[in-house]
């Protein structure tokens, strides 16, 4: 891919990176003389819409934003220094609460990441288990960040109430697979923890077929809204260039134009086997990005489907792996994987003793997030409420 | 006691007067200096009472229709479906700790939500309830009843402002912003009706719109082509009047936390909501009685339900359509809340003046000439809806979307 | 038998007025009785989403819909015109109703005219 020289994209985040301070005003957001005095009000962290304990301190020129500072690291516990004292396996409950709405995904990437660095080869059975189970993580995400979105732009709970109803039966089919709803601490070095039973899989299947109603149902409300429409369409544009820049992922860097999915480019686990499409966005604005998780949850259902159907037989792990105890020799690797978020990554350095030397990980929320001044500047508070909103942070990620 | 024959006219069916004839047993027996004033505060009372209940019951409809759309039970736990829930609400609002700003402006902190609900309240005096149920009848109540309304936002600044708050300054400001974007069509849209009614007065608009075309279809404003406009353009300026989604800006809760209302606690803040409720009532009030023919029956066999039965009929299903649209729609933002007003329902309702005018003018038009009338005034609201219509919507749309090339 | 409207409205407005206050001061007799306020310095500190609040929240604040607010005065002016007019619209004479309909030209040519030079914008 070609990189943009980043002088040329001329926003404040290129700025910033030379050495000022967050919180640069650009000359075109700046207020007026005489007009009225700035006000600055922090929203968050004890906020409706900050998607958890996080903060803007934004500068007020009336309605619109001046100046915003995003504050963070409210919920940081401290995360990576745990995992250099953590065994491999005991880090793995950990990754849970990183994403904690995508704790399946997150256990892959770090399952990926020790594979990578211990040698381990990954049973066929369980890489197709890992993919239904992903893309499930992805439905459940992208329905969910559909409705907190849409309550962030003051519905008065109808979408949400819709997209939870959707999210309740994928948590119960990962609680009946992995005992727990959003901690599924599922993944192991070599495969997975649970067989999935065949009823389980009847159960999923029927999920799956009834999920393209649902998403019907809940487009034919939303996506052409003439209030929807007017409300985040134009609204919080990333310039592609701005967002390769930037080290954006996921949803967000194709809502911008850029085809780039780790599904594709890496073509980890079985994914090359299965035919599906990368939707992309043109303008980069709100709605683009809405509508991009819209589609890419279509293509999730083709590629729950195509999986349930090729599922082969076989053991999920095998049965002189080793999961306790391990001691990957010195070395690094790093292990990516195509998160709902976008790229979520685990770098780890082993040393050839029980623990990691040094466990780092590449939260997609927390990247996405720098650009968030970028994209509120000149826009009104409540154009800020819902940008913050398409970006899908989970502060359990971003503050790690 | 022999059962009279059916009476004549529905006027004068007893159960029709029976509020009047209650009113008067009860003050009957009193000395004239003294009986207009204790009637006058009986009939106060019944509307407080009325409309308190209504604020109670409207509260917990809402959140069990809200919770029916939304796949959730709504209260239930409080008496049998709930129904004890506003007594259980109201309770709570008058034990909880009022809590006031240090810096804020005692006064005015105190005095907004008793000005509020002060100013819901007025306008419902001269709403006509049913046949011979009004309040105080005045020449010009129409224009009484809107001058009170127009008060409620500055009551919103008020709040706003005095609580020395950030977000309620901003909920504030957006409150004036309201107050002079959706005055102007909320009255504009009124000056038809008057024009055909001849009169300011409620009780006469509500007269004019009596009888049926054929024995069938009432005379209804709201019937009309240059009726409907206007009582679309009155019912979305009423909407935005009362704060309601989608238009609920100053309060809007996933931006300014709860707006005007975040200061305050307690059952100042209960005051705020009595104030939405009976603001959108009293409205919706106005809306019957302008557009929905008043306590009118719509059909000559249904008379026999008391006029004020056919009133509050019209009005909780208004109400309900209020609840609906909570339940259904984004917020707006606040340019384009301000457009919505000026470049659409201000042009639209401008334009309605003139096709009421037409209308009055041709009220002689029979026969096939009445056809005519309908079609002229039917074109008079279509075209000038598409093309400002297209005007308001420009710049967005549906899209088509990609997909990256493997 | 009838009060006078006004003394009547008048008799509204007190009722409605003394309503409001008659509930807060029921809740004042409770709190005297049963539960005594409680005050705090960082209860009644203005609520700043958790954060101690910094700077005034009294400012010249920045009215972006200044212009709205003037067409809006001339608007809710020419309205109160335009209610007479209304009232005796049926009775009036045909040279009446072209003067109302200079007068309502005048009143959309000046909406026109704000929305043509970009007036009726948030700046």
């Amino acid at each position: 891919m070609m990189l943009p020289d980043p002088a040329s994209t001329g926003l404040a985040r290129v700025r910033k990176i030379e050495g000022s301070a967050l919180g640069l005003r650009t000359p075109a957001f700046a207020p007026e003389e005489g007009a009225g005095d700035l006000l600055e009000v922090s929203l968050g962290p004890h906020h409706p819409s900050t998607h958890g304990v996080f903060r803007m301190d934004v500068v007020l020129d009336g309605e619109r934003i001046v100046r915003l500072k995003p504050v963070f690291g409210y919920l940081h516990r401290n995360h990576e220094k745990l995992g250099e004292g953590t065994s491999y396996l005991g880090s793995m409950p950990y990754t849970d609460r990183l994403d904690y709405l995508n704790s399946m995904t997150n256990n892959w990437a770090y399952a990926i990441a020790v594979e990578k660095l211990a040698g381990i080869a990954v049973t066929e059975r369980a890489e197709y288990i890992r993919v239904i189970l992903a893309e499930l993580s992805r439905l459940l995400n992208h329905t969910c960040l559909a409705g907190f979105l849409m309550q962030d732009c003051g519905c008065s709970g109808t979408p949400l109430m819709y997209a939870f109803r959707e999210r309740e039966k994928i948590l119960d089919l990962f609680e009946s697979l992995s005992g727990s709803r959003m901690m599924c601490n599922f993944q192991r070095f070599g495969g997975c923890r649970v067989d999935p039973s065949a009823e389980w899989l009847a159960a999923t299947r029927k999920l799956v077929d009834g999920y393209g109603a649902f998403l019907d149902e809940f487009e034919a409300l939303l996506s052409g809204n003439e209030i929807v429409m007017a409300r985040t369409q134009g609204v919080g544009r990333l310039p592609a260039a701005l967002a390769v820049n930037a080290g954006v992922t996921g949803p967000m860097l194709r809502a911008s134009g850029v085809g780039h999915d780790l599904r594709k480019v890496d073509g980890y686990g079985v994914y090359p086997r299965f035919n599906f499409r990368v939707p992309i966005g043109r303008e980069g604005d709100v709605y683009d990005r809405y509508m991009v998780r819209m589609l890419e949850m279509r293509e999730s259902i083709s590629i729950l489907d195509q999986a349930l159907r090729g599922l082969p037989g076989g053991p999920i792990l095998d049965p002189k792996s080793k999961q306790r105890g391990l001691r990957p020799k010195a070395g690094e690797a790093y292990g990516r994987i195509e998160g709902p978020k976008g790229e979520i990554g685990f770098f780890l350095v082993s040393d050839g003793t029980g623990n990691p030397t040094r466990y780092r990980v590449r939260a997609p929320s927390f990247v996405n997030l720098t650009i968030l001044e970028d994209l509120c500047l000149g826009h009104s508070v409540a154009d800020a409420v819902i940008i913050l909103g398409s970006i899908d942070i989970v502060l359990g990620e971003v503050d790690r | 006691m022999i059962l009279a024959a059916a009476p004549a006219s529905p006027a004068d069916a007893w159960l029709e007067r029976a509020p009047v004839l209650l009113r008067d047993a009860l003050t009957g027996w009193l000395p004239d200096a003294l009986r207009p004033w204790v009637a006058a505060l009986l009939s106060i009372a019944t509307i407080l009472g009325v409309f308190g209940l209504l604020f109670a019951y409207m509260t917990l409809a809402e959140r069990k229709i809200l919770g029916r759309i939304q796949n959730r039970p709504g209260p239930n736990r409080t008496g049998p479906f709930g129904l004890l829930q506003p007594f259980a609400d109201a309770i709570k609002a008058l034990t909880k700790e009022d809590i006031v700003p240090r810096a804020a402006d005692q006064v005015l902190h105190f005095l907004a939500p008793v000005v509020l609900v002060a100013l819901s309240l007025i306008g419902l005096a001269v709403i006509p309830f049913g046949r011979n149920l009004v309040a105080v009848e005045m020449e010009a109540s129409v224009l009484y009843f809107f001058a009170a309304g127009a008060a409620t936002e500055l009551a919103i600044f008020m709040a706003g402002w005095a609580s020395r708050n950030k977000y309620s300054l901003l909920a504030a400001m957006r409150a004036l912003a309201q107050l002079i974007s959706y005055e102007v069509p909320l009255l504009l849209s009124v000056v038809p009706v008057i024009v055909v009614a001849g009169s300011l007065s409620t009780t006469d608009i509500v007269a004019a719109q009596g009888g049926w075309a054929a024995g069938l279809w009432p005379h209804w404003h709201a019937l009309t082509p240059w009726g409907f406009s206007a009582f679309a353009v009155f019912m979305v300026a009423a909407l935005a009047e009362s704060n309601r989604s989608p238009f609920d800006l100053p309060e809007a809760e996933s931006e300014l936390i709860a707006g005007h209302l975040t200061e305050y606690s307690g059952f100042k803040y209960a005051l705020f909501f009595m104030a939405e409720y009976l603001g959108m009532a009293a409205l919706s009030a106005m809306a019957v009685t302008l557009f929905l023919g008043g306590w009118q029956a719509p059909l000559a066999v249904l008379e026999f339900i008391p006029s004020y039965a056919w009133f509050g009929v019209k009005l909780l299903l208004l109400l309900l359509g209020f609840i609906w649209i909570r339940a259904t729609f984004p917020r707006l933002r606040i340019d384009q809340l301000t457009r919505l007003s000026w470049k659409f329902l201000v042009p639209l309702a401008l334009v309605n003046l003139i096709n009421g005018g037409v209308w009055a003018a041709t009220a002689d038009w029979t026969g096939a000439a009445a056809v005519v009338r309908w079609f002229i005034s039917a074109l008079g609201v279509v075209v000038p809806f598409i093309f400002l219509a297209r005007s308001l919507s420009a710049g967005y749309g549906p899209r088509t979307y990609r997909y990256a090339s493997p | 038998m009838d009060l006078h409207p006004y003394a009547f409205l008048a008799l509204f407005l007190l009722v409605a007025i003394a309503f409001p206050i008659v509930l807060l001061a029921v809740a004042q007799v409770w709190f005297r009785f049963f539960q005594p306020p409680k005050p705090s310095p960082s209860k009644q500190d203005p609520y700043e989403c958790g954060v101690a609040p910094h700077g005034d929240a009294w400012i010249q604040f920045k009215a972006h819909y200044y212009l709205y607010a003037i067409v809006f005065l001339i608007f809710d002016v020419e309205l109160l015109f335009l209610l007479p007019l209304a009232v005796a619209f049926t009775g009036l004479p045909v040279g009446a109703w072209v003067a109302i309909l200079v007068f309502l030209f005048l009143l959309a040519e000046g909406l026109v005219w704000a929305w043509h030079r970009g007036h009726l914008e948030w700046s």
